[in-house]
């Protein structure tokens, strides 16, 4: 376990290394210079201006070596401080992030594990029969291929636009502000709802299709086979193909999380959602290098600690996982 | 007698027609009988056994009866034949190495099937254990996930999961066949110890390798092409066959002490038909030495001498 532990972290922290490097070159590839883009806002003269760029450029540090930057950025990622933001000038982006990160995790968490375990549920049950198999599959199929944003835009317009029910802009009405009043939390699910659903609506076809397929693979295999001929119910012969089929849905777990944050940016954008996503797309448009780093880094952080704990998860209900620890192989 | 089967027809559905590979099969065995049912790849020996325990599609039930312990059993009906499935008649797959699901402990396995026969693991661990040192594995392996075991000892387990219930007929399919030499002939002897004990009233043995039924079975049916060709104790059929089939077959195989350089193993020339749409009469007539126009006419089982039943017209026409 040691050994395998100590293997994964090394592997993770490498992960986050090149991750954070290249969160740190891409913003300062794009096109577009972020003081301009702050100082623009204000009419000045040239003369003041280009006083006012120099000064700002000090104040991001953005005037020394490219090199220096990057070691900079290091040392003070460790320190807690993530710079700050040029859009919402003079606010740290830490504080920024803070704030949205709430609304990222109540939107997320539910969403991915809820599609998960009914997506896994529901394939599992069209397996069993054929008819239903037939005609839920190619929903499924639909479902899955649907792109975030458009589902997203289908379901503001019909709940929000024709049918008036839910909001669909924002994370609260305008009027109010973040408490914890039932009113507030009322409100909050109101607009919780569809970015909710257009998330965990696309994934739960993934989940449904994939569990189905394992289903029937498992239901066919010889130790299926070999209980059946023992007398064993169908009830048990499933329990045990369900447990088997769940490993590899485990694994893809893992591997759909980075997509699913990225599908989370589009749905959040669509509903302007005061997420990560939603701030990402402004730092952006704004050029803003800092904010753009920290979101990055927010989700390159998320999907590893995701990614983690699902390899831990592994090991505890696989034990070929476990055994293959102690051996020279995995 | 403890098993008795009349007529039992069983056919594979397939798009292009009913394959016939069970298709008029009548014999009986013996209560602490050891029957070896032998015959080519795909004459319909494993189906046979596997349409006594579990006929699902595409299986398909034509006709016939089948009694066990006098009692008929149902094996047309997938619902009723669960309870006599384990108790009544059990068996030990062909696939026997992965027949345990590879991430359930043993005895989670284990207790899982006895207890919906209405038996539990704990009250049988002493009986279970005993079973273990039978076919030479520790009590330990109970702990075990089947991954951790080597295919042999998987084998061994399933065959001590198969006959925890004392089953009244068990059903050995191609248990020998993945099997080194030594480890064929260990086998083959606890199947025999298992009759011995009593855990088992009657064994069917399926093999194509009619060397290891000369070592453990009381009787021997040969199969071809879906019919039963001859049935005979096991001493006549290797030292005194009748049918063509037999004798061709037994001839064969290799003898202690001939020099096959010099006379090489002959072999049955041909192939057998196919069963979509076997030939009237003799199945075996296309590859039969002895074969004349009699054998456009299907030859009923004929019962030469007590116990020695043969399907041939020619019976006794040819000598080697």
């Amino acid at each position: 376990m040691g050994k395998y532990l100590k293997r994964k972290i090394i592997i993770y922290l490498l992960t986050f290394f090149f991750a954070v490097t290249i969160d740190w070159v891409i913003p300062r590839f794009m096109p577009g210079d972020p003081i301009r883009t702050l100082l623009s806002r204000a009419a000045m003269r040239t003369e003041a201006m280009d006083l006012l760029y120099n000064y700002y450029n000090k104040v991001f540090s953005l005037d020394l070596p490219l090199w220096k930057q990057y070691v900079n950025f290091w040392v003070s990622l460790f320190k807690g401080d993530l710079g700050t933001s040029v859009y919402l000038f003079p606010s740290p982006v830490f504080e920024v992030i803070k704030r949205a990160v709430p609304y990222d995790i109540l939107l997320l968490v539910p969403a991915i594990l809820l599609s998960w375990i009914a997506g896994n549920k529901f394939g599992a049950f069209a397996a069993r029969k054929k008819r239903l198999d037939n005609t839920i599959l190619p929903i499924w199929y639909v479902i899955t291929a649907t792109p975030y944003m458009w589902l997203g835009i289908l379901l503001a317009w019909v709940f929000g636009v024709v049918l008036g029910i839910f909001p669909i802009s924002g994370a609260y009405s305008f009027s109010m502000s973040p408490s914890l009043s039932w009113e507030f939390i009322w409100d909050y699910l109101k607009h919780w709802i569809l970015p909710f659903g257009s998330l965990f609506i696309v994934q739960l076809g993934g989940w449904a299709i994939g569990m189905r397929n394992m289903i029937i693979y498992e239901l066919e295999s010889e130790y299926s086979r070999y209980m059946e001929a023992m007398g064993a119910p169908a009830k048990l012969i499933r329990k045990y193909a369900f447990r088997n089929a769940v490993l590899p849905q485990i694994t893809g777990l893992a591997l759909q999380l980075g997509v699913i944050v990225a599908g989370a940016l589009a749905t959040e954008v669509v509903f302007s959602y005061p997420g990560i996503g939603y701030l990402l797309l402004q730092g952006i448009l704004n050029g803003d290098y800092f904010l753009i780093q920290g979101c990055f880094l927010f989700i390159i952080l998320g999907v590893l600690i995701a990614n983690f704990f699902i390899d831990i998860i592994y090991v505890i209900v696989d034990p070929r996982v476990r055994r293959g620890m102690s051996g020279e192989t995995a | 007698m403890a098993l008795k089967i009349k007529d039992l027809r069983i056919y594979y559905q397939t798009l292009r027609g009913d394959v016939k590979a069970v298709d008029g099969i009548s014999f009986q065995v013996k209560d602490g009988e050891i029957m070896g049912l032998a015959g080519e790849s795909g004459c319909g020996k494993s189906t046979l056994s596997n349409a006594l325990i579990l006929l699902k599609p595409p299986m398909k039930y034509i006709s016939g009866e089948v009694f066990l312990n006098d009692k008929k059993l149902p094996i047309d009906n997938y619902e009723a034949m669960r309870a006599n499935r384990f108790r009544g008649v059990s068996i030990i797959p062909q696939y026997a190495m992965n027949a345990l699901n590879p991430i359930r402990k043993l005895k989670q396995i284990i207790s899982d099937l006895l207890e919906h026969h209405g038996e539990s693991f704990v009250k049988m661990r002493d009986m279970i254990e005993e079973r273990l040192k039978l076919v030479e594995l520790d009590e330990k392996v109970l702990d075990l996930y089947p991954i951790e075991l080597s295919g042999g000892m998987n084998q061994r387990m399933v065959m001590v999961i198969s006959t925890l219930l004392n089953p009244s007929l068990l059903l050995a399919d191609e248990i020998t066949s993945a099997l080194d030499v030594s480890s064929q002939k260990a086998v083959s002897k606890m199947i025999v110890e298992f009759r011995d004990r009593k855990i088992v009233r009657s064994v069917i043995f399926v093999t194509h390798d009619i060397s290891i039924l000369y070592q453990v079975a009381d009787s021997i049916m040969i199969m071809y092409t879906g019919k039963q060709v001859e049935r005979a104790p096991t001493e006549t059929i290797v030292k005194n066959p009748l049918h063509p089939y037999t004798k061709l077959l037994i001839s064969s195989l290799p003898e202690v002490g001939i020099k096959y350089s010099q006379a090489p193993l002959k072999g049955i020339p041909g192939r057998p038909p196919e069963l979509l749409n076997p030939p009237e009469g003799c199945r075996f007539k296309d590859r039969c030495p002895v074969a004349s126009e009699k054998c456009d006419e299907e030859p009923p089982l004929v019962e030469i001498e007590p116990g020695h039943q043969v399907a041939c017209w020619k019976v006794g026409a040819i000598d080697d």
